[in-house]
């Protein structure tokens, strides 16, 4: 059913120096603490990560409930910010999908695309067989997702013992992390250029419509991107 | 309200999930060599960026309590630390917790 040989390989690739677990656990440490002031029980929070498992979802999710926002409206606002998932699935899985894989495998492991195990995984494809990439996915994903629901519960504990500036601290280590990820990343001219432009677009179109300006700022970052990435191949 | 809790976590979950399921669907028809693929590709990195970008400039909850220029100031150590230690990931992640904590309780 699932080749064991290379789930354990994606579930130990979050050890070693360039590992996610830290940038992860600081937000899900921010997040487990978050919720517990907003009244959640540790149950409620841990289920929260287990079923979620997408930073900006809980956080529109926690905003949207202290404002008093009603469930059509979190389900809007939880859609519009993690709407990014779509394009990263279809980025990725057509490189994961064989025809010896049932299919229930790819609907299940989806659940574990974030930018952590994302970006993980678009670099090491090229490492693994076509038809064992979608074990070693899952192992990436219950690792990533792992780590992110025991910081859950830590955060909860911890969160009369996080003071303001220790929160502060928490919160920008997962934005630096993903920064250097994507420069990182940066190897290709469509991807370059994918990347700067939208970290460009993105906060511009933010004076238009701070809902949409991820969508608007990414999709037009990425058009064009791929355009000139395409005028330059030929 | 706790049975409202659950209720909001499960609406959380589908409005996630629902991105990623239709993207698996989408994957079905789509080939890794298409260009339909490639422009995909493109449109995740910009919308990451955008979202990342978005966090920065414009941020909410604890981070929105510091100043632009401080932020500012973290960041571009932290690219800088990136690239000195050889893109190494966790040096410039963990300083800039550090950073920003310390720059914030003292000019903030």
């Amino acid at each position: 059913m699932i080749n064991l040989k290379y789930y354990f390989k994606g579930l130990f690739s979050i050890k070693g120096i360039n590992s996610p677990a830290l940038a992860l656990g600081a937000s899900f440490i921010a997040i487990g603490a978050l919720l517990k002031n907003l009244g959640f029980t540790i149950q409620e929070s841990i289920f929260s990560t287990f079923l979620t498992y997408a930073l900006p979802g809980s956080l529109v999710m926690a905003e949207s409930m202290l404002i008093g926002a009603s469930i059509i409206n979190i389900f809007l606002a939880v859609w519009l910010v993690n709407a990014r998932l779509y394009p990263m699935t279809v980025s990725l899985m057509p490189l994961l999908m064989h025809k010896n894989q049932p299919k229930w495998k790819y609907y299940f492991s989806c659940h574990f695309i974030a930018v952590s195990a994302w970006l993980i995984m678009k670099s090491n494809y090229k490492e693994i067989k076509k038809e064992h990439r979608i074990d070693f996915w899952m192992g990436i994903g219950t690792a990533t997702w792992s780590v992110a629901i025991f910081s859950t519960m830590l955060g909860y504990f911890a969160a009369n013992f996080l003071n303001k500036d220790m929160m502060i601290g928490l919160a920008i280590v997962n934005p630096i992390y993903f920064m250097c990820m994507m420069i990182g990343a940066m190897k290709t001219l469509q991807v370059t250029i994918s990347i700067i432009l939208g970290a460009i677009l993105g906060p511009l179109f933010y004076f238009l419509s701070p809902e949409w300006c991820i969508l608007y700022g990414g999709f037009l970052a990425g058009t064009i991107a791929f355009f000139i990435g395409e005028q330059n191949d030929k | 309200m706790t049975s409202n809790i659950v209720l909001i976590i499960f609406i959380t979950s589908l409005a996630t999930y629902l991105s990623r399921f239709l993207g698996v669907v989408s994957s079905e028809k789509i080939k890794e060599n298409s260009k339909l693929f490639k422009w995909f590709n493109c449109l995740a990195y910009s919308t990451l960026a955008a979202l990342i970008a978005r966090i920065i400039f414009f941020p909410s909850g604890a981070l929105s309590e510091t100043d632009y220029l401080i932020r500012f100031i973290v960041i571009f150590i932290s690219i800088l630390i990136f690239y000195f230690t050889k893109k190494n990931l966790v040096y410039p992640t963990i300083l800039s917790a550090i950073m920003l904590s310390l720059l914030n309780s003292f000019l903030g």
